[in-house]
């Protein structure tokens, strides 16, 4: 494209400003993980020196540890659940067509919509109601209603690729239904699956809102980082930041490798 | 639910975006007869049910028992099923209440347009002015703050913001300052910024990209200026994306709670902060089970407003 539009100044102008958007986003990414390392209690420049206090404090920190493990526990089963219900949504809404198929797709797709203070004061007084509030559970309940909808776009995206006759085919060869999901369906999804494992994990681990109302006692490690954040000025903060990010990333890179090599299993496979 | 059509051959199935389009079915493969009864297959159920009974009980019933809860009492700090009216009187009779009402939808409401006008150039950059490698890194950069603690950010805001903070640090031999940044507005629309502003640019760049060249070719060939381009062609027709942009942004900064509390210093107090005073000191949860229920009336009244605006039919 060449025309009498474009001129050097705003293309540069543009793309300076694009520089600035980055540096704003990624400027409080990357202060935490500097400062984790820095050894002054209050953050200020120049920094003080390179130390590791704050990772021994974290490590030596037993309220730490709770929540990490509270984390982890809803984390795994919270992907697993998520995964599992996200995927028989995804398949409904691809295989079938039925009378209020649309108000369907909207209870599964519509949580993340509503804000989390909403969702996190309902689930607290229905959860108490019902007795089930206060302990690990009650955040494993909450967080796969948040991330199941995820999931389910994940996994429906995959079944999107699919050519719908290939089901039809393995039915025609006398595969049973259930034996044309495990051996055509589940390995076509097999990818989509662990992707939206990792997401979904991912995403119960950032969490920390809906998990403040429901958790009671057992609070997860955001929420822990909701308690240090309402005291004093506390580096553990900027230590926890860094560690969930590269947990998170390592995730999300997993989920971006096995997203990338269906494109290239697809290729090989179909 | 349901009666779970059985599609032999794919018959009643709209095609999912499939390799080859207009692909030729094999002849000769008939579906089954006993694969056309409409009947409710266990099959069926094993996968449409999980979903939906998990949404209803966890999903649905505690939104709606929201509102049952906002009629109950509160006596020696026990909460009572009751059918009283007592709360939506107590708390809509409040002036604090529509102080916060107001504030918050002043903020939310200035945060859609200030993200959306910071987030506009960058993602007309994105969409237009990079190369599609550059691209892909852009918008794989753009994801990565998703899957970063929200609340390790907002902490690292107050590091650059304090009195005594980074950017003062970085004012003062310059002989400016020190900036009250933190417990302010201009703080709460940092954090609002640091929420929204990756997932505004990103549906903005999808809508974006989706914009006809052509259109954009031609104007220009009519020798329609640079700016005068971005605003009736490449905005109109990017409209849609642009609005949803700017309406989960509302709905994002309209239920956060972390930004204005440490970053703005929750005085005085958003609805959201309202909410979680009320729910964690003490046992007023009807009360705070009307202001959770007013702020779904309103973001239902506005979602529903930018809908109709996005997809209205395009004037002329």
């Amino acid at each position: 494209m060449s025309d009498f539009n474009r001129s050097a100044p705003v293309e540069w102008g543009l793309r300076a400003y694009l520089l600035l958007i980055f540096a704003f986003v990624f400027a409080p990414i990357a202060a935490s993980f500097v400062f984790s390392f820095n050894v002054d209690r209050f953050p200020s420049l120049p920094l003080g020196g390179f130390s590791l206090t704050w990772y021994q404090q974290v490590a030596a920190d037993p309220l730490v540890w709770e929540g990490l493990r509270n984390t982890l526990i809803a984390g795994i089963t919270v992907s697993v659940l998520a995964t599992a219900l996200g995927f028989g949504a995804a398949y409904t809404d691809f295989r079938y067509n039925f009378f209020g198929k649309s108000l369907y797709l909207a209870l599964a797709l519509l949580p993340p919509t509503i804000p989390v203070v909403i969702l996190g004061l309902a689930m607290l007084a229905f959860l108490a109601n019902i007795g089930l509030s206060g302990a690990i559970h009650s955040v494993i309940i909450a967080h796969v209603v948040m991330c199941a909808p995820f999931a389910m776009a994940i996994i429906r995206l995959r079944l999107s690729q699919m050519d719908p006759s290939l089901e039809a085919a393995a039915w025609n060869l006398g595969a049973s239904q259930w034996v044309a999901m495990r051996h055509v369906i589940l390995p076509f999804c097999r990818p989509a699956l662990f992707a939206a494992l990792f997401i979904t994990m991912a995403v119960s681990f950032d969490e920390f809102a809906v998990s403040w109302f429901v958790s009671g006692l057992n609070e997860t490690l955001p929420v822990k980082v909701l308690g240090f954040l309402q005291g004093q000025v506390s580096p553990k903060i900027n230590v926890i930041g860094t560690f969930v990010f590269i947990t998170s990333m390592t995730l999300v890179v997993l989920a971006q490798i096995l997203l990338v090599k269906r494109s290239t299993g697809r290729a090989a496979g179909q | 639910m349901t009666a779970p059509s059985r599609p032999g051959l794919a018959a009643g199935r709209v095609p999912a975006r499939s390799e080859t389009p207009g692909q030729v079915r094999p002849a000769g493969v008939q579906p089954a007869p006993e694969r056309e009864r409409k009947t409710v297959s266990v099959y069926g159920l094993t996968f449409s049910l999980p979903m939906l009974l998990w949404q209803l009980i966890f999903f649905l019933a505690p939104l709606l028992f929201l509102i049952a809860l906002s009629f109950w009492t509160v006596r020696n700090f026990r909460m009572e099923p009751d059918f009283n009216p007592d709360n939506w009187s107590r708390m809509l009779g409040r002036s604090v209440f529509w102080e916060a009402y107001l504030r918050t939808l002043l903020l939310s409401a200035s945060a859609a347009i200030v993200t959306s006008a910071l987030a506009f150039p960058a993602s007309y950059a994105i969409a237009f002015k990079l190369s599609d490698t550059a691209r892909r890194w852009a918008i794989f950069l753009m994801v990565i703050p998703f899957f970063t603690s929200y609340l390790v950010r907002v902490y690292s805001w107050q590091i650059f913001l304090s009195d005594n903070g980074i950017i003062n640090a970085a004012l003062a031999p310059l002989g400016l300052g020190p900036f009250p940044m933190l417990n302010s507005d201009f703080g709460t629309m940092v954090g609002y910024l640091t929420l929204c502003l990756p997932l505004v640019i990103l549906l903005q760049l999808f809508s974006l990209i989706f914009v006809d060249r052509n259109l954009v070719e031609a104007a220009h060939n009519l020798r329609c200026g640079r700016l005068r381009t971005v605003f009736e062609v490449v905005v109109p027709a990017a409209r849609v994306g642009l609005t949803i942009a700017a309406l989960f942004c509302f709905i994002l900064t309209f239920g956060d709670f972390v930004s204005p509390l440490y970053l703005g210093g929750g005085d005085p107090p958003t609805l959201s902060i309202l909410i979680t005073d009320t729910t964690k000191s003490g046992q007023q949860w009807p009360r705070a089970a009307v202001v959770a229920l007013v702020m779904i009336a309103t973001l239902l009244v506005i979602a529903f407003a930018a809908v109709r605006f996005a997809y209205r039919e395009r004037g002329r």
